[in-house]
């Protein structure tokens, strides 16, 4: 039977991971991180999960381990945070052309400077263009749903890739919520063991990681960006079993009180439930607003960010990271590129918000959403750092 | 000595005849880091899986679509050796623990260059065998980074003059002493730590038998020489590695559980380590004070080192 517990999310998320019936786990402290890695050696240590868990001696050693044990075939997790996740960067391009199906949590953090350990969305960034699937959680709930899907979701055989589940730190990790486990029994069900296309073993020997100039590389960088691409089927077909045997649904892009709304607000993560209440309060007062959740971020939703936006006269992006001297945040550029071809587009705003950890209440959304809801036009295409003091 | 002098008849009886890295890999001629790289492979066998460091031993071994590995084997990057090995030594483990594989002994190795082990690879290095995974690791040293151009490393020695730190009208070449990574590795109380040179090849491939042996982490620092990198004949390998042990400039010894121990190759008396500068144009520059001054730490570390024999001989 499934059970409902008030737990912290990072244990949570550690149990859920213990729901997998992962073979190894690699994992660096970092705050806010660090209790997904604490909980993951409580299980192994009192032999709840048959799983080898190594105390590496820095997150690019996590990330490298898990690849060499993915490598053998085996089911792997690792978790980490801002510096680390910079840390580990390097590697992340080589784990998803080596296609190997890791899952990593993702305690979103602040990247220093200055150093500064609240969350915001600036160490997932700089991370989007390495090949990974990324998906950002808003609530205990999702996080562990979407732990135990993203197992299942890379290790597909059409799919193949790593893939990293983004929570935001703090506000996520450190809350403790109502949260429903799945029954043991039913993920077994759901998530079968991995069935590796290749494995490091004397049995069958292979190369792993060969080495491509000119001639191949290209054709490596397409299929990479054509396994990522294809993933989005597989990810649909998971989050509708998950859906059937679980009872709760999930989309690449969640619409709320969207209908005939003229003006939207997009979030990604932990935010959008605190915009909920700014939309259900401007609705009160009568205003035509609705909120557009992000919840696939790589592969991209291009074609449910252009439905679920065809209607609306004006779209408020919300970004959680800054492009330094580029367009805006990383998220408003991608929805404007996403409805360049549009014939009819809405007039996009867009605001930093909430960076290293600065809270951002109802009353703050409440606030940004009246000011583009009155704004004749003049601020569209620009962006602006939230309550900053200059 | 006897052994190496006999090694013809010795050999086909000894040494496995199976080459687990082929033939048609890009090394360069005379190169000794591969020609070790084939006796560590003949010493580990079949049941081997390798994860190797960014360098050398990668790029000619895995042009794709081609490979030149017969054993499993993986590389992710340049300063991680150590740790995908880690990783590897895990999954297996775990896999094997819970019936998912054969149970079957599969010795983990992790491989990679001076600079992929003494410098950039050291963090990687230091944690893997603080863990004590069941692992070998094999530094193959030539002395400073030859893949990318002969940069010196923290591996390239006092002298040498290199594409960094080149000899010049102010400067002899690298100013400092070769980093100890052997001694590093003795500090981490891991159960073997040996050095080897592939001119000795019965004496690397029992160091590497022993290793493979040990049920935990092992460390060889295996000398091999860089004709290229060098500036030196590509027929030169096999006698200057010869010569940098009969100099003491490269001391073959081994550490079991802490204990020293000379290798038999090594000679009661050590030549000049002039004899093994001639030739080799990275040391051409060299004035006769800066080649005494060298051997005078040539000297100094061999004392250090036999006196760290004779001492644990008489306390254990």
């Amino acid at each position: 039977m499934a059970k409902r517990v008030g737990m912290e999310v990072a244990i949570a998320v550690a149990e859920a991971v213990g729901q997998c019936n992962i073979d190894m786990a690699a994992v660096y402290p970092i705050t806010p991180q660090s209790h997904i890695g604490e909980h993951l050696s409580d299980l192994v240590a009192d032999g709840r999960i048959d799983a080898e868990f190594i105390t590496v001696e820095s997150e690019h050693s996590a990330i490298s381990a898990v690849i060499g044990a993915s490598g053998t075939g085996a089911r792997v997790y690792t978790a980490t945070s801002s510096q680390g996740l910079m840390l580990m960067h390097e590697i992340l391009p080589i784990a998803s052309a080596m296609r190997l199906p890791i899952v990593m949590g993702i305690a979103n953090r602040a990247v220093s400077g200055p150093l500064n350990i609240l969350n915001d969305h600036s160490d997932t960034m700089p991370q989007r263009d390495s090949g990974w699937i990324s998906i950002f959680v808003e609530n205990g709930q999702e996080a562990i749903d979407m732990t135990i899907q993203s197992f299942k979701i890379a290790e597909h055989k059409d799919v193949n890739l790593p893939i990293c589940v983004n929570i935001d730190g703090f506000q996520l990790t450190h809350m403790v919520e109502s949260v429903e486990f799945p029954d043991q029994e039913m993920v077994n069900k759901f998530l079968p063991p991995r069935e590796p296309f290749a494995t490091l073993h004397p049995s069958k020997p292979l190369t792993m990681g060969a080495f491509a100039m000119a001639d191949y590389f290209t054709e490596i960088m397409k299929a990479k960006n054509e396994a990522l691409k294809n993933s989005k089927k597989v990810i649909l077909a998971v989050w509708e079993e998950w859906a059937r045997m679980f009872g709760r649904t999930y989309k690449p892009v969640e619409a709320y009180k969207t209908d005939g709304a003229e003006t939207l607000v997009l979030t990604m993560g932990s935010m959008g439930e605190t915009a909920e209440m700014a939309i259900d309060e401007l609705r009160a007062e009568g205003l035509s607003v609705g909120l557009v959740k992000l919840r696939l971020w790589r592969p991209f939703p291009f074609a449910e960010i252009r439905d679920v936006l065809k209607n609306a006269k004006k779209v408020l992006v919300t970004d959680r990271a800054v492009s330094f001297g580029g367009p805006g945040g990383p998220v408003f550029s991608e929805i404007k590129s996403a409805l360049y071809n549009e014939r009819v587009r809405p007039a996009i705003y867009n605001y930093i918000i909430g960076l290293g950890g600065r809270d951002v209440p109802v009353t703050d959304f409440v606030s940004m959403i009246k000011k583009v809801v009155q704004d004749a036009g003049e601020n569209a295409d620009t962006y602006e750092f939230l309550g900053v003091r200059e | 000595m006897n052994i190496v002098e006999n090694f013809d008849l010795f050999a086909p009886r000894l040494i496995n005849k199976k080459e687990l890295i082929s033939a048609g890999h890009r090394a360069c001629q005379g190169c000794g880091e591969v020609l070790a790289v084939r006796l560590m492979c003949k010493a580990l066998g079949e049941n081997t899986v390798i994860a190797s460091a960014t360098g050398c031993m990668e790029i000619i071994s895995s042009m794709y679509p081609t490979t030149a590995w017969e054993v499993p084997w993986i590389h992710v990057a340049f300063e991680n050796a150590a740790a995908v090995a880690s990783g590897v030594e895990s999954g297996l483990k775990s896999l094997r623990r819970k019936g998912k594989i054969a149970d079957s002994d599969v010795k983990v190795v992790g491989m990679a260059g001076d600079g992929g082990t003494m410098d950039i690879g050291l963090q990687a290095l230091s944690g893997a065998m603080e863990r004590g995974h069941d692992m070998l690791f094999v530094c193959f040293d030539n002395e400073a980074y030859m893949n990318t151009g002969i940069q010196r490393s923290s591996g390239t020695p006092m002298g040498a003059s290199t594409t960094t730190a080149p000899a010049g009208k102010v400067s002899m070449g690298q100013k400092t002493w070769k980093k100890n990574v052997a001694e590093i590795m003795v500090a981490h109380n891991i159960p073997y730590v040996a050095t080897a040179c592939p001119s000795y090849p019965l004496d690397f491939i029992n160091k590497v038998e022993k290793a493979k042996k040990i049920k935990g982490p092992s460390y060889i620092h295996c000398f091999t020489v860089c004709p290229t990198g060098w500036r030196c004949g590509s027929d030169q390998t096999i006698s200057l590695g010869r010569l940098a042990i009969e100099t003491g400039i490269f001391p073959l010894y081994e550490v079991e559980n802490g204990r020293y121990k000379l290798s038999a190759e090594m000679p009661k008396k050590l030549r000049p380590i002039k004899d093994y500068f001639k030739s080799q144009g990275r040391y051409r520059h060299l004035t006769e004070d800066q080649v005494k001054m060298i051997q005078d730490g040539v000297n100094r570390e061999y004392k250090k080192l036999l006196n760290k024999v004779k001492c644990l001989e008489a306390w254990t």
